[in-house]
């Protein structure tokens, strides 16, 4: 009795069900309250720190804009080349999708690498996790938003690997959309990274 | 070598207490009696497919309530041995370090691997015959929430034989539970116990607002929706708002401990208080999740058991939906001798005080849906009266606590031990005893021995009195919480010992309650109609067991308590509503994927706990690809035939 | 219905198990037996709170058991039975109202207490205030006098009819410092001072307590509090004095180190130390979070563990011997160490 999977949808819609991948997606929704949340908590606690610097560097010694304003322009173009992944799949071309994907997850792979290189250069000064509240709580916010971008990027190059197979179909629309959710969550958490702990760190 | 295998076998295994001995030789015999049965009755295949790989939310169910009531029995043995210690003045039942370990043990396993997972089995059992789903809305998901719970009190567990138990409190305030603190690796297993099976909760959370929201059956608009459905999305929606709270705590406190950070420490710049606001504002949510559901179940048993509409359905939901949201702005009441001024004090006074409004008016709706009822008191209806007196005992002692300047004088003494026992024990398990009775015939397909039942009921009752009176009196007394002992000078033992008195009579009802289950389950009294109590709601209107796919055909609701409606239109012979044509139901299948990756985060919690990365990081590689082999695997469904249907139906002794 | 007299026979036994342990231990209940102006401001308010609420809590019980009888089902009840009766706006704006106006009254005064009793508060007084400096260390209680310059551990002697301001703070992990008969506790915390004011209005001896769990000998960290008359007061702070044993920085590093400790008095205390303790004594004096657990492995053995931070130093000698009664207990408590 086990038809594959592929005619769900029509059968689903035919039942008069909900639709599952619409489920799906208001799941993610709520995913990404959750992860809101979560970074909400960060901010707070990196605001409640930030003058902690129990005699160690304060966010003017080690903030470099220039790495960084690099960094926002390579996150805020994959962004962009996120949304024309989503408007190449709209329009049923699998190449430009796979190839804006590809795009997406590069940039995102520049944007940890110069986030790394930030992060080692710190090291290597001396200004570890370990050298105050302040850079306990830097280092765990930038890095927690890291870790999602990288989370991010083996999510879509998994997905890039389905899409060659299995090509557009409801499910991997559905996916498409929500790492392309994702994708934008972490530019706008981003925004506020850059805003609050350097922008502000340097002013 | 040999020395050395020994030293590291001494250190790594709990030595040196013969009651932990006697633990070892007990979990030991179990493992192999289990291992052992399993092999003989040819059962091995069975665990597997019916229930390690099951995403069947019924069976998920009663996994969440296997796994709660043996948690209810190490958390209750160990509340036991500490009322032995505290039974007379100078004891030597336990050392300081032992207590502590085993007040810190008895309340996280309590709140977060007892009642949390009992909570949830009702979720899985209830909501979805509730609102007529076939299942939740992400069948996968919640078996692996399922696994993350269980693998994560499977970790905080192992402390107890293994490495150490944390003692630092169920809440591990930082200086505390920082490295100094706490060298040992019992924060580390409450850490990572906590914080898997916390993603397992956050996660729950998510599926059942999901569930609720875009599963319900066609016509069950949100204003006919069961009470208890609604209770289940308030408590969800105050998980999803404070569980990620917890998440970043308990990461941030790790990294303290194992990056050396200076987050919560008190060198470094770091701000230990800070912990404290942060573990509360995910803490005090937490008690109303675990009691959110319990209304929703006394909502539930109260209308059943008066023959009778809940009354005030309205003002119930906008009461729970408050006392949900006002949750989240009440944290500061746990410390308010902080010294954090008088303003601050004040609001978090106030807005404790208002969530105490809602709660009352609930208590004058559940009463008035017994006025002018037809009252009859089965075990359910039973802890459902019992919780109200209790509750409002409680919620009086709640309201003394919330002035600030009172609290001052009660705070962390046992006047407050007495308080969240009586609303969490009054409150929560109540109301879930009720729902376990209340919904056993419709999860087993046969019904709980009554007579046994009430023994159960009237002991534990009599024990829970006999238990926390007296701790109010002690607090007022000066007695203050998590002290392992106290001197004759003090005037505390009477108080003290009967307190004792009535722990162990609350034991012995836990023990009427293990013999109601086993003489029921020899005795078995089958339920036939499928609705034995005279039900209100949908779930009652298939048979018990309910089949695997729930519903044959996808009910159409037109009321409130649509199943207690149907039931008056047949009897008027006024039932037109057309049988619908039976079609092919989609199912999800079984997988071995939560339950696996489940295990790789228990590897990876393990590996952490002793900073052994060549442990923790496989763990993590092996959480990565359940995760891809998931993305990757698109054949997760499949289809019941119509003849299929119609065989089940007919076994289930309903034609179609 | 044999099973209901079964019930009523055991009704009555919590409640007069309740009663009686009640009726016995009200006699001792020492925060309704305040010797202080602010321990007994605290207790009308606490009698205030409760007796509003019983206003709500005894009209519910006894419905409730009015209800129950009333309207159980029987073979020939005359109750009214109305299934489908599920609103009466007029009731519910009755028991929305209520508690609403009930808070209402009760957030007023808990208002105005929380700013009359707020403990940073000086109290209304003619006579100069002590002050007295707190510390919880583990697991004791330093209590410093600086007018005085004297100093004692584990025990509290104040004059009576005279505010004392507590300055309190912690070495150490969070503790809260609580005399019942005088009024409210409140915590002390390290890095930072919090005060409170409390007075006792007659002499006596008054149980104080640490009240926030602090590790293994928490349960040792009670002391007792003196009330005395002024006269006796002076001359016990003299009489201190003449005692010779003095609170250097050394002595306190001793006095510091995790153990129990008897009373002890000490004639003079280093200056500033209370500031010291809350500005640059703190938990954790560098130790090396996480890693250490590495060195305990097959191949390493049972390494440096214990040796971080000075905290939990192998076992040596108490060499603090001050104080004109009892002396200090070091925990040394090896088993436990060695788990760890």
């Amino acid at each position: 009795m086990a038809h594959s999977a592929d005619h769900t949808h029509h059968i689903v819609h035919e039942d008069g069900h909900h639709d599952l991948e619409e489920l799906r997606k208001f799941g993610f929704w709520l995913f990404l309250i959750t992860d809101c949340i979560l970074f909400s908590v960060l901010f707070a606690t990196f605001a409640v720190l930030k003058n902690s610097t129990a005699g160690g560097p304060g966010p003017k010694d080690i903030i470099e804009m220039p790495g960084v304003i690099a960094e926002t322009f390579i996150l805020l173009t994959s962004s962009f080349t996120s949304g024309l992944a989503v408007l190449a799949m709209n329009n049923g071309s699998r190449k430009g999708l796979i190839g804006w994907l590809a795009v997406t997850i590069l940039l995102g792979a520049c944007f940890i690498g110069l986030e790394a290189s930030e992060f080692l250069k710190l090291v290597s000064e001396g200004h570890t996790i370990r050298t105050s509240a302040f850079l306990s709580g830097f280092f765990t916010l930038v890095g927690t938003h890291g870790l999602h971008v990288s989370v991010g990027f083996f999510w879509i190059l998994a997905l890039i690997l389905q899409l060659s197979r299995h090509g557009i179909t409801p499910v991997t629309v559905r996916k498409v959309q929500i790492t392309s959710l994702y994708w934008h969550f972490l530019d706008a958490v981003w925004i506020f990274v850059f805003s609050i702990v350097y922008l502000m760190g340097v002013i | 070598m040999l020395d050395k295998l020994i030293n590291f076998a001494s250190w790594f295994f709990v030595t040196g207490d013969p009651l932990i001995y006697g633990a070892d030789v007990a979990i030991v015999v179990t493992v192999i009696a289990i291992v052992f049965a399993l092999t003989y009755f040819k059962k091995w295949g069975w665990l597997w497919r019916e229930w390690l790989t099951t995403v069947d939310h019924k069976r998920v169910g009663i996994m969440y309530i296997v796994s709660a009531l043996l948690m209810l029995f190490r958390g209750g043995f160990d509340a036991l041995m500490l009322r032995t210690q505290l039974s007379f003045p100078d004891m030597k039942f336990l050392s300081p370090e032992h207590y502590n370990q085993v007040f810190t043990t008895h309340g996280v396993i309590m709140i977060l691997f007892m009642a949390m997972p009992l909570m949830f089995g009702l979720f899985n059992i209830a909501v979805p015959l509730q609102i007529g789903a076939r299942d939740v809305a992400f069948p996968f998901l919640n078996a692996l929430s399922f696994w993350l719970f269980f693998f994560g009190a499977m970790l905080f567990n192992m402390s107890f034989v293994i490495g150490g138990s944390a003692d630092a409190g169920w809440l591990s305030y930082p200086p505390l539970s920082e490295m100094t603190g706490s060298p040992g690796v019992g924060e580390d297993f409450y850490i990572w116990g906590v914080q898997i099976s916390g993603i397992g909760s956050l996660m729950t959370g998510i599926n059942f607002i999901a569930t609720i929201v875009k599963m319900r059956a066609p016509g069950m608009s949100w204003s006919r929706m069961p009470m208890f459905t609604w209770s289940v999305l308030a408590s969800c929606i105050a998980i999803i708002a404070a569980f990620p709270v917890l998440t970043v705590t308990l990461a941030l406190l790790f990294v303290d401990r194992y990056l050396g950070a200076h987050i919560f420490t008190m060198d470094g710049g770091g701000n230990a208080m800070m912990y404290v606001n942060l573990i509360w504002m995910w803490g005090h949510p937490e008690v109303y999740i675990v009691v959110l559901p319990a209304f929703g179940v006394y909502s539930e048993v109260v209308a059943t058991f008066s023959k009778k509409r809940l009354f005030g359905y309205a003002s119930m939901v906008f009461a729970m939906m408050a006392i949900s949201v006002v949750s989240y702005y009440t944290w500061l009441h746990h410390f308010f001798t902080m010294g954090s001024g008088a303003n601050v004090n004040t609001f978090f006074a106030i807005s404790t005080m208002i969530i105490s409004i809602p709660t009352g008016v609930k208590i004058f709706n559940w009463l008035f849906t017994m006025y002018r009822g037809r009252l009859s008191f089965p075990t359910p209806m039973l802890w459902t009266i019992a919780f109200i007196p209790c509750f409002v005992i409680g919620g009086m002692t709640g309201v003394m606590l919330s002035v600030a300047p009172a609290d001052f004088q009660f705070h962390n003494s046992y006047f407050l031990i007495a308080h969240f026992h009586q609303v969490l024990i009054g409150g929560a398990v109540f109301g879930y005893f009720a729902g376990l009775f209340y919904w056993w015939p419709k999860i087993f397909g046969f019904k709980l021995n009554e007579t046994i039942g009430k023994w159960a009921f009237w002991v534990w009752n009599i024990g829970f009195y006999v238990c926390f009176m007296p701790q109010y009196v002690v607090g007022l007394d000066g007695m203050t919480r998590r002290i392992s002992t106290y001197g004759w000078d003090k005037g505390w033992w009477g108080l003290n010992f009967a307190s004792t008195v009535g722990g162990f009579l609350m034991g012995i009802g836990f023990l009427f309650l293990v013999w109601q289950i086993a003489h029921s389950i020899k005795f078995m009294e089958m339920d036939t109609t499928g609705d034995p109590w005279g039900g209100r709601t949908l779930e009652w209107s298939i048979p018990s067991p309910a089949p695997l796919y729930n519903f044959a055909t996808t009910p159409i609701v037109t009321d409130r308590d649509e199943w207690w409606e149907e039931k008056q239109r047949m009897a008027a012979g006024k039932a037109e509503k057309k049988r619908q044509e039976l079609s092919p139901i989609h199912m999800p299948k079984n997988s071995a994927i939560p339950f696996l990756q489940a295990i790789c985060w228990f590897t990876a919690g393990f590996g952490l706990v002793f900073h052994w990365l060549w442990i923790a990081i496989p763990g993590f590689l092996g959480v990565a690809a359940t995760l891809l082999a998931h993305s990757f695997n698109y054949d997760t469904d499949y289809y019941i035939s119509v003849d299929e249907i119609k065989r089940r139906e007919a076994a289930a002794r309903r034609t179609v | 219905m044999k099973f209901l007299s079964i019930v009523r026979r055991f009704a009555a036994f919590p409640m007069l198990a309740a009663i009686t342990l009640v009726a016995a231990g009200c006699k001792s209940m020492i925060v309704f037996d305040p010797k202080g102006p602010v321990g007994s401001q605290q207790r009308d308010l606490i009698y205030f709170t409760v007796g509003l609420c019983l206003i709500v809590t005894v009209p519910v019980l006894l419905l409730m058991v009015w209800i129950l009888w009333r309207f159980r089902e029987k073979r020939s009840s005359e109750a009214p039975y109305q299934p489908e009766w599920s609103h009466s706006t007029k009731l519910e704006i009755i028991w929305w109202g209520v508690p609403v106006v009930l808070i209402l009254v009760l957030a007023v005064v808990t208002g105005r207490y929380t700013h009359e009793l707020d403990p940073a508060k000086p109290l209304r007084s003619d006579v100069r205030p002590v002050t007295v400096q707190v510390a919880s260390l583990d697991w004791k209680w330093l209590f410093q006098y600086p007018d005085q310059g004297i100093a004692t551990v584990n025990y509290l002697v104040i004059p009576e009819k005279t505010p004392i301001r507590f300055e309190l703070t912690s070495d150490g992990p969070m503790n809260s410092f609580w005399v019942p008969q005088l009024g409210g506790m409140v915590y002390t915390m390290s890095g930072m001072a919090t005060t409170l004011h409390l007075q006792a209005d007659e002499p006596g001896s008054y149980m104080g307590t640490g009240a926030n769990f602090t590790g293994r000998e928490f349960a040792k960290m009670a002391f007792t509090t003196e009330a005395v008359k002024r006269a006796d007061f002076d001359k016990w702070v003299a009489d201190a004095k003449a005692s010779g044993n003095a609170l250097t920085e050394d002595s306190y590093r001793q006095l510091a180190r995790p153990g129990t400790s008897g009373q002890l008095t000490f004639a003079s205390i280093s200056p500033g130390l209370f500031h010291k303790i809350v500005h640059e004594y703190s938990m954790s004096r560098g130790a090396p979070a996480g890693i250490g657990r590495k060195a305990i492995t097959l191949s390493g053995g049972l390494a440096t563990e214990h040796t971080e931070g000075g905290q939990l130093a192998p076992d040596s000698e108490p060499s603090v011997h001050a104080g004109h009664h009892g002396h200090m207990i070091h925990g040394s408590d090896s088993a436990q160490d060695q788990r760890k």
